[in-house]
């Protein structure tokens, strides 16, 4: 293609100027900052995110091979934004929500291909709408309209878009419809499909947020017991790699007593999100024995997939996330791994010249941090009811080092933190969540639920494991220096209820059958198991019983088996009345 | 093609170039040298009517004088399955005096993702014979797990121990699904030295025969380096996918391939990241290490083994940090270990295969072998703590337990780890030498083992016979 001939043929809105990488400059582009405009021949889809003067910097969202200077540049004058409406639960979209299924399809390769797009949401697939409303009924933004049942488990919920004016209903069908068809006609002149378009980068309205005061239920025994998250709260999982930061999201996003589950893999491993597109299918939701896909919504944007695409993964999904919020579904949203998402908001501001904050990071690091996590909370919503949106961050430090800015800014906005511990997963001490380091500030918020739920006594307990790790952690310093025989008999007791602590309780296999899962009952339950091994062998130690002996009574081994077994209340009961016939018998 | 003589500015790797029609990002060029000389390059920048240009073999012999012309298109491998048992250099040209090769297709080196819906899971166990990785960080087809070494260990040498005995067992009873087995070696910044150590393996196992080997020397330009793996990885792809080969890739060393990679951008003049390295190393190195793997509805696969020397051991340096985040595990050698003459100096505690769990058990390798790996390394980790105890307080002040685990620790690396690199062990004999040594533990100690194993496994005299010597040296003092 000849210069001259592009220059006559400028009905298309801009040219390029030049290509370096993910970053396109372009003249003569007539576009707003954060408009979707389609580069070069091949139509690779972009974002605006500078303009100075005539020149417009443009961030691809594919791979720019073979674009050159000259080529046209087209503005759709839109924002970057997804489709919501049924179908997207048991999908999988890369980071700016194309579906990956119908990529593969339409490219016919397993290869990503260029300039292929595709819509969010399948545009042909009839829906069974049923109404909500009748003729005459006073509608407002946010309000249902109709059901759709969008999976086994979740019934889509059809809103006036929180962009509508609303009024009253003249028209409502009931019946098969695709998402593009009118279902509902407003007397404003709006009419309501089942699709609604929302801008990625801004929050979807919302009323006010509200103090969390129930747990988001995790089935892990360190989350539940120690250090809680609670539904519409915010956590993150820094850890060096290796430390099983993937499995804990992984976990989270099996197990955790949510109505909807949104996973993003950002810049991550392929083989990773595999395991996943492989094994959710195959997994009961433990809340409904259905398919756990039905309940979940996969966002895929791989480490060698367009890093302009990973910067933008972020958002997708926490639109997504809040769009079933305002249905008036508990959301989690897992992201994995947030550190990949601010190297490619480090990269794109390099490419840009911008001048760099710590580390190589923009300066606007901290902000698009927190501008995120506040999208997370339980909120009051615009049509009276509520819903909330957890999010669990992965974070990535390099070397492990938790000094580094993306930890650190992240740190000062959530509330719940799961330090991650090379030294634990060395040992294969899973989940290597690290109970000294690690925090929840929703503990107290979190209790009563706990304590009218599941046990009265539930702070005490929790509050005895905690002292007796801490103490642990203290004799460890002097065990290091003189040995565990050298310490008097009670502290070597306490070292020994300790290590039950660690290996009988906080341990869990995520891989085991049973153990993958633990109730909160259950959680309960082994620990004051443990407490009964503790106040009987204090018992007998102070009746004048060698500690020695104390330690071989062959019940306290079976600790370590409470997790792994199926009957638990029996085998529990079991052992605490060997425990306590043993140790009685010793004295 | 138009040919320009243009060139504005030559900077270390760098040309640039004036230019009257556009040319397109990563476009491969030639630049003809007034001594007549042909070099290639690659578009990095491309804009109105300046390009910039970085130059493969080095800028060395090119003045303002020299052509610069652009291909129109980006670089290309030439692929065929006659490649196999060739050598090249680092740009892909032949260097082993063999024919000339008829490509069967030129395929882009910039490889494109894998959709990862179209990916398959890898769970299909190699064996290596190398206890310590077959045990206790079993690699499976697909994987990409790198070797963290550093200079002067015998990375080398288990690289070569790992291309020569790998195999899936099915194979060996005929029942695989027919698929042949490749290798393709990557060389960057290797010295001729440890080429030949290479080469001569290779002739002399036969190995050459089903290997492609990409070699660039110590004193090939470096800038070259960033290619050499991208045709590896090509060639690798074509093999396994369209041509049903198992393929493993062998990338040595990655951390001459990220010394290449600073070196251009410090000549950009692009804003660094950590240490001088650009800030875009994730992503590249993502872009190499993401190629492994299956794909459904294909026989083939791509098993990556990159081998990286760690800058001063130090394994929160960039250069391993990120590739640890991108790999599935890492192999870690270790230099107390290799002093003791332990060979391969397998270090199992900071070493991890995440594919592991899925491509072993009942049915893959023994049902026994997740349990057994678990508690080996809990021992392990339990012993080698105890070590620095027994420094301050001498052994005779630990309890008979805490003994016990120390001897599981010495024996651990002295009989498990410890093998030869020409001993190939399989899945059974490394499982019941696990066997052996975790039998000298008391059996209430074995808590990750499921306790039918424990009675189908554990060796009961073992302990005695243990105890026995035990009592006898104590009678003996």
């Amino acid at each position: 293609m000849s210069q001259a001939e592009d220059i006559e043929s400028v009905d298309e809105d801009g040219v390029i100027e030049s290509v370096s990488g993910p970053v396109v400059t372009a003249t003569d582009l007539d576009a707003r900052m954060n408009d979707v405009v389609y580069v070069g021949d091949e139509g690779l889809m972009g974002e605006v995110i500078e303009i100075e003067g005539n020149l417009t910097t443009i961030q691809v969202y594919e791979e720019t091979s073979g674009v050159g200077p000259g080529e046209p540049v087209e503005n759709t004058g839109e924002p970057l934004s997804v489709d919501l409406g049924p179908g997207m639960l048991d999908s999988i979209y890369d980071g700016v929500q194309r579906p990956l299924d119908v990529l593969e399809d339409k490219m016919g390769t397993a290869f990503l291909d260029r300039g292929v797009d595709a819509p969010g949401i399948d545009l042909e697939k009839q829906w069974e709408f049923e109404p909500e409303v009748e003729e005459g009924d006073e509608v407002e933004p946010g309000d249902v309209v109709g059901i759709v049942p969008e999976t086994v488990t979740i019934d889509h919920k059809v809103m006036v878009p929180p962009d509508y004016e609303g009024g009253e209903v003249t028209a409502v069908e009931s019946g098969e419809f695709t998402v593009e068809e009118t279902v509902v006609e407003l007397s404003s002149g709006e009419d309501i499909q089942m699709r609604q378009e929302w801008p990625v980068r801004e929050a979807r309205p919302a009323g006010n947020k509200e103090t969390p005061t129930e747990p988001l239920v995790t089935g892990q025994r360190v989350q539940d017991g120690l250090f809680p998250l609670a539904k519409g709260g915010t956590a993150a999982i820094p850890g060096p790699f290796g430390s099983g930061k993937t499995v804990t999201q992984q976990q989270l996003a099996k197990w955790s007593d949510a109505d909807i589950v949104v996973y993003i893999g950002c810049g991550e491993r392929g083989n990773e999100m595999t395991e996943v597109i492989e094994d959710f299918p195959e997994l009961p939701d433990p809340q409904t024995g259905n398919p756990l896909m039905a309940r979940t919504c996969l966002i895929a944007n791989t480490s060698n997939m367009p890093v302009a695409a990973r910067e933008s993964c972020i958002y997708t999904g926490i639109t997504i996330a809040e769009y079933y919020r305002d249905m008036g579904y508990d959301v989690a949203l897992m992201a994995d791994s947030t550190s990949r998402w601010a190297e490619a908001m480090r990269e794109i501001s390099s490419r840009l010249e911008e001048m760099p904050g710590e580390e190589g990071y923009p300066a606007y690091l901290a902000a698009a941090l927190s501008e995120f996590y506040e999208r997370a909370g339980k909120f009051q919503l615009i049509n009276g009811d509520e819903g909330s949106i957890s999010v669990v961050g992965a974070v990535s430090p390099p070397g492990g080092d938790f000094s580094e800015p993306v930890t650190q800014n992240t740190l000062r906005i959530v509330k719940t933190f799961w330090a991650l511990d090379a030294d634990l997963a060395e040992r294969r001490h899973f989940p290597s969540i690290n109970w000294n380091e690690s925090y929840s500030l929703y503990k107290d918020q979190l209790d009563p639920w706990w304590t009218d739920e599941i046990a009265d006594d539930w702070a005490e307990v929790r509050q005895w494991a905690v002292d007796t790790l801490d103490e642990e952690d203290e004799l460890q310093e002097i065990v290091q220096l003189v040995g565990k025989d050298a310490l008097p008999e009670d502290q070597q007791l306490t070292l020994e209820v300790a290590r039950y602590l660690r290996e009988a309780w906080l341990q869990q296999n995520a891989l085991h059958d049973v153990d993958t899962y633990c109730e909160p009952e259950k959680t309960y339950r082994m620990l004051t198991a443990i407490k009964t091994f503790n106040d009987e062998a204090f018992d007998a130690l102070e009746a004048g019983v060698p500690v020695d002996e104390i330690q071989d009574v062959d019940a306290a081994p079976r600790l370590n088996r409470m997790g792994t077994s199926e009957d638990w209340e029996e085998f529990i009961e079991e052992i605490e009345n060997d425990l306590e016939e043993q140790l009685r018998a010793l004295y | 093609m138009k040919e320009y003589q243009t060139i504005t500015e030559i900077s270390g790797p760098l040309v640039f170039a004036e230019v009257d029609e556009p040319v397109g990002y990563d476009e491969i060029v030639e630049i003809e040298t007034p001594q007549g000389e042909t070099l290639r390059g690659q578009v990095l920048e491309s804009s109105e009517g300046i390009v910039s240009i970085q130059v493969f073999e080095g800028t060395g012999g090119i003045d303002r004088n020299a052509s610069v012309r652009f291909l129109g298109e980006t670089m290309k491998m030439p692929v065929t399955e006659d490649l196999l048992g060739r050598v090249l250099d680092g740009s892909g040209n032949p260097i082993d005096d063999g024919p000339e090769i008829v490509p069967d297709k030129r395929q882009d080196i910039v490889g494109e993702a894998i959709n990862p819906y179209s990916r398959e899971y890898p769970e299909e166990f190699i064996q290596t014979g190398v206890s310590a990785i077959d045990g206790m960080n079993t690699l499976v087809r697909g994987q990409k797990l790198p070797i963290f070494s550093g200079s002067g260990l015998p990375h080398n040498e288990l690289a070569l121990q790992i291309a020569r005995q790998a195999t899936v067992p099915e194979e060996e009873e005929g029942e695989g699904d027919g698929s042949e087995f490749a290798v393709i070696f990557g060389a960057m910044g290797i010295t001729q030295e440890e080429a030949n150590e290479f080469m001569d393996d290779f002739e002399r196992t036969g190995a050459l025969e089903r290997s492609v080997v990409f070699m660039n020397l110590a004193d090939d330009p470096a800038v070259e380096r960033q290619v050499t793996p991208r045709l590896a990885l090509t060639t690798a792809e074509y093999l396994a996918f369209e041509k049903d080969y198992h393929v493993l890739v062998i990338l040595t060393d990655m951390t001459n391939y990220c010394e290449a990679l600073r070196e251009i951008g410090a000549a950009r003049e692009e804003v660094p990241g950590r240490r001088g390295y650009p800030g875009y190393m994730y992503t590249d190195l993502a872009q190499l290490y993401e190629r492994a793997g299956r794909i459904e509805g294909k026989d083939g696969s791509v098993t990556q083994i990159p081998i990286l020397t760690m800058p001063g051991d130090d394994d929160t340096h960039p250069i391993p940090d990120l590739t640890g985040y991108i790999t599935e595990g890492q192999i870690m050698m270790d230099r107390d270990l290799n002093s003791q003459g332990i060979e391969p100096p397998i270090n199992v505690l900071p070493s991890l295969s995440r594919l592991m769990d899925d491509g072993i058990g009942e049915g893959l390798t023994r049902e026994d072998h997740g349990d057994v790996s678990d508690q080996m390394y809990a021992a392990y980790a339990e012993g080698e703590d105890l070590r620095d105890l027994v420094n301050i307080v001498g052994r005779e002040a630990l309890s008979e337990r805490d003994n016990k685990f120390l001897d599981f620790a010495d024996r651990f690396e002295a009989e498990f780890v410890q093998q030869g690199y020409d001993t190939n062990r399989d899945i059974d004999e490394t499982l019941e030498l696990g066997w052996d040594l975790l039998s000298t533990l008391p059996k209430e100690e074995l808590n990750r083992i499921d306790e039918d194993l424990i009675e189908e496994h554990y060796r009961e005299d073992a302990l005695e016979a243990d105890a026995d010597e035990g009592e006898e040296a104590v009678q003996a003092d």
